[in-house]
């Protein structure tokens, strides 16, 4: 009960006019610079945490936390609109906001991703302030060999439900491993698939291969097939999310924020890996699962969901311990010390009253951004409208920009283009983008902890299975491969069914 | 945004990203300049990300002659140089100061067996490679030539040692926490709370003298402990080349300005940074011998 009133303590200290102003404003201002693609929230908050100093503590904390939640939003509204996720979490929300907004729902889609947001933030939240010592303590005990585990689970996962076709799925899944092997190795230093190109030492930032698959491979793609096909009008929809919506949304908002947030409070969890298993779950979970791929609302609810849970998360580590996961969270971090927060172990304990506000912030931030965009939700939307050789030279405008923002590197709008290319190529001959994505982004994340727990155990395979969680999470794995072939064998013939159904599909995706 | 006379104006580069502890030093050196006025012009900083800061030193060098470019490097920066095999070394730019050093240390969980540094020696020694350690930095870089340095100087061959390179201070943290290493080499700064709170405890630091900071001050140095072994990672700023005595001798002039000031004090005292101020020649010559030592090191690891 205790923190129940610290925290009406903090919302109490936080909630005047004033001080309300200063959250709609950062809101406002952390959506708009979160709409530029390649500029995702920890690069918002760069640009944009000068603008909260002078103002006394818990302004610049209000202000702050619009900032934070703003330009986390604004990055899912690119991905739904433009097709140009501007950081790696978002990667799904385009998979299936895009597609809905193409049908005419993209008002629903983000409104989804607000609403899904605005739940699992608030959930998250909340856990945070009232769990996060005893989250903390036992989250450094889950180490390399579990993370590896949790990833191969869910590499197995997406090739299960790789639908149309098993082959191109795999094809799909080693093109994007390859493209994450791109880069120096991380023990020896010698450099990887780079062709000598100095430029590739580094790696291939995945913004850029993102938003080359997404935004410029489907430009090229409506390019090419512009002449031949009639222009589809994108329907202008319904305004608002209908009963159908809230109905099949609400599952994946809850779902979302519990497979996000114990992400986020694990040290070197990340927001990559639980948009990835939320989408698979949603998938498996969905009545008519045809409909993924071609903008299913649960594939938009559950990511961001847990897109912003994991983020809350990351509060856990960072208020907890000190310990920034993420990108966003070491600016967090830098931030916070400015203001004299100094988080670490004793943190809750010593300035209660600030990290109540920060908290109490949080929430406030959390609730005015859906109060302010989801109104604008329709007018975003309104932006399908433009024609296509407009829209798409647009895109393709934002698309160059957004992956020059992330280094200012003309060399990255070279890559751009190349990963554009492959881009046309998959869709060209049917290879599915996401286990594509899901290569290039778990890749090089499955490669550290493997390295770590093997560099541990100086190289004996057992590394990998010192974990009870670990070797949990293998036996699923194992269960979730035989027990599909299992119930294939007792059923007979249901397999040549399904296959055939997958046969049309497959000709279906091919000669859109 | 400028004030005064543009042609004043310099641009300090940061060859990491935002936050870390190269941009640290630069931050906080280019805000006294700044704050105190010290050129007449405006300052702009710039982060330039990657290969360990290589991408920021080469461009830095192909900026030869430009009179308005600073950079900020460290120890960290000669041996990515070596790692990523850029021919590229520090003297080819216009070394103009040391600014600080920093010593690392031997850190350990607060239940971990090792009482001492010599409980920790003698077990890292009768099996370095089952004996996992780890730091914040890959391979050349501080946190991984400090425990290749101890090694040496205790008699174990530094191709035996398990070294875990993790991504930064967080994660090391959490490795610690969860007792998944033996032990962690790194700079104290980003520990102090643990250490405060017993969670994390340090065996040994390795500066000439014991650390200042309340929670460091019982800590022995490794000279202490009888292991000769002195281990400082520092960071210094340098200029690109070709750009004339004249103008070397004004950035000196203006960064001596800033060392004597005491915001820079206060600096110091915050960050635990130990006041290691050199210029011109000295620093020369202190670039020189990292320079040499870095190369032994990685030399004798196979690295080169």
């Amino acid at each position: 009960m205790d923190t129940l009133n610290l925290l009406f303590d903090g919302l109490g200290a936080a909630f005047t006019p004033e001080n309300l102003m200063y959250a709609a404003i950062g809101v406002l201002i952390g959506t708009f610079v979160g709409v530029l693609p390649g500029i995702g929230p920890a690069m918002a908050l760069a640009l944009l945490l000068p603008i909260t100093y002078g103002l006394e503590v818990t302004q610049s904390l209000i202000m702050f936390a619009g900032i934070y939640y703003g330009g986390m939003y604004g990055g899912s509204t690119t991905s739904i609109l433009l097709n140009t996720p501007g950081e790696s979490a978002s990667v799904m929300t385009a998979i299936e906001g895009n597609k809905m907004a193409k049908k005419g729902r993209a008002a629903q889609a983000l409104a989804t991703a607000a609403i899904g947001s605005f739940v699992a933030g608030t959930i998250g939240t909340l856990l945070v302030a009232f769990f996060a010592p005893t989250i903390a303590e036992q989250a450094v005990k889950i180490g390399a060999p579990s993370f590896f585990a949790i990833m191969l689970l869910s590499l197995v996962l997406v090739s299960a439900v790789l639908g149309a076709s098993r082959l191109r799925g795999f094809i799909g899944l080693f093109i994007g491993l390859t493209i994450g092997l791109v880069g120096l190795d991380l023990s020896t230093g010698q450099a990887r698939l780079t062709g000598g190109i100095t430029q590739l030492v580094d790696g291939v930032d995945i913004v850029v291969v993102a938003v080359g698959l997404f935004a410029i491979g489907e430009s090229l793609w409506i390019a090419a097939h512009l002449r031949r096909n009639p222009v589809e009008v994108v329907p202008v929809g319904r305004p608002f999310m209908g009963r159908e919506d809230w109905a099949r949304s609400w599952k994946p908002w809850l779902r979302g924020t519990a497979i996000g947030f114990p992400f986020g409070a694990l040290p070197a969890g990340g927001a990559e890996t639980p948009t990835f298993l939320s989408y698979i779950t949603e998938k498996k979970l969905a009545k008519n699962g045809d409909e993924f791929g071609h903008g299913a609302i649960e594939g938009v609810a559950g990511p961001e969901a847990a897109n912003n849970a994991s983020a809350a998360g990351m509060f856990v580590p960072l208020l907890a311990l000190g310990i920034p996961v993420t990108a966003t969270a070491s600016i967090l971090l830098a931030a916070m010390t400015t203001y004299g927060i100094v988080p670490g172990p004793t943190l809750m304990t010593d300035q209660p009253d600030l990290i109540w506000t920060l908290l109490a912030s949080l929430l406030i931030g959390n609730a005015l951004l859906l109060v302010i965009n989801l109104p604008l939700a329709p007018l975003w939307a309104k932006l399908l409208q433009i024609p296509r050789p407009q829209l798409y030279a647009g895109i393709l405008f934002f698309a160059s920009l957004g992956a020059y923002a992330v280094d200012q590197n003309p060399f990255d709008i070279a890559l751009l283009l190349v990963f554009g290319a492959v881009g046309f190529a998959v869709r060209r001959f049917g290879i599915p983008i996401l286990p594509l994505i899901l290569g290039v982004i778990i890749g090089p994340l499955m490669e550290v902890k493997m390295r770590e727990a093997l560099d541990i155990s100086n190289g004996k395979i057992s590394g990998l299975f010192n974990e009870g969680l670990a070797i949990g999470i293998y036996v699923i794995i194992v269960l979730a491969i035989v027990v599909p072939i299992v119930i294939d064998r007792v059923r007979g013939d249901r397999p040549l069914v399904a296959d055939a159904q997958d046969g049309t599909n497959e000709k279906e995706e091919v000669s859109r | 945004m400028t004030r005064g006379d543009d042609s004043r104006d310099i641009l300090m580069i940061i060859p990491n990203a935002a936050g870390g502890g190269y941009d640290q030093t630069g931050r906080e050196a280019v805000k006294i300049m700044k704050d105190g006025d010290v050129t007449g012009g405006d300052f702009t900083v710039d982060n330039i990300e990657g290969a360990g800061g290589t991408n920021a030193f080469t461009e830095m060098l192909g900026d030869a002659g430009d009179e308005h470019t600073m950079i900020t490097v460290g120890l960290g920066v000669v041996g990515s140089l070596y790692s990523f095999g850029n021919e590229g070394r520090l003297t080819d730019a216009t070394p103009l100061a040391q600014l600080i050093s920093e010593p690392e240390g031997v850190i350990v969980p607060g239940d971990s067996p090792y009482q001492t540094i010599d409980d920790f020696v003698e077990a890292w020694a009768a099996d370095p490679g089952e004996l996992a350690v780890g730091g914040g930095s890959s391979p050349g870089g501080p946190d991984h030539l400090f425990p290749m340095q101890l090694a040496d100087t205790v008699g174990i061959d530094p191709n035996d040692v398990n070294y875990v390179s993790y991504d930064g201070g967080g994660p090391l943290t959490s490795a610690l926490l969860g007792s998944k290493i033996a032990a962690g080499f790194s700079g104290l700064a980003e520990f102090e709370k643990q250490i405060e709170k017993g969670e994390l405890r340090v065996l040994a630091v390795s500066g000439e003298e014991r650390q200042p900071q309340p929670a460091l001050t019982d800590v022995p140095t490794l000279t202490e402990s009888d292991i000769d072994l002195v281990f400082l990672n520092w960071r210094g700023v340098l200029a690109p080349p070709d750009i004339g005595d004249e103008r070397r001798e004004e950035l000196i002039g203006y960064l001596e300005e800033m060392h004597d000031s005491e915001e820079w004090a206060a600096a110091l005292a915050q960050y635990g940074w130990t006041d290691d101020f050199k210029t011109g020649d000295d620093f020369v010559t202190f670039l020189e011998e990292q320079d040499a030592r870095v190369s032994g090191t990685l030399e004798d690891l196979g690295l080169l």
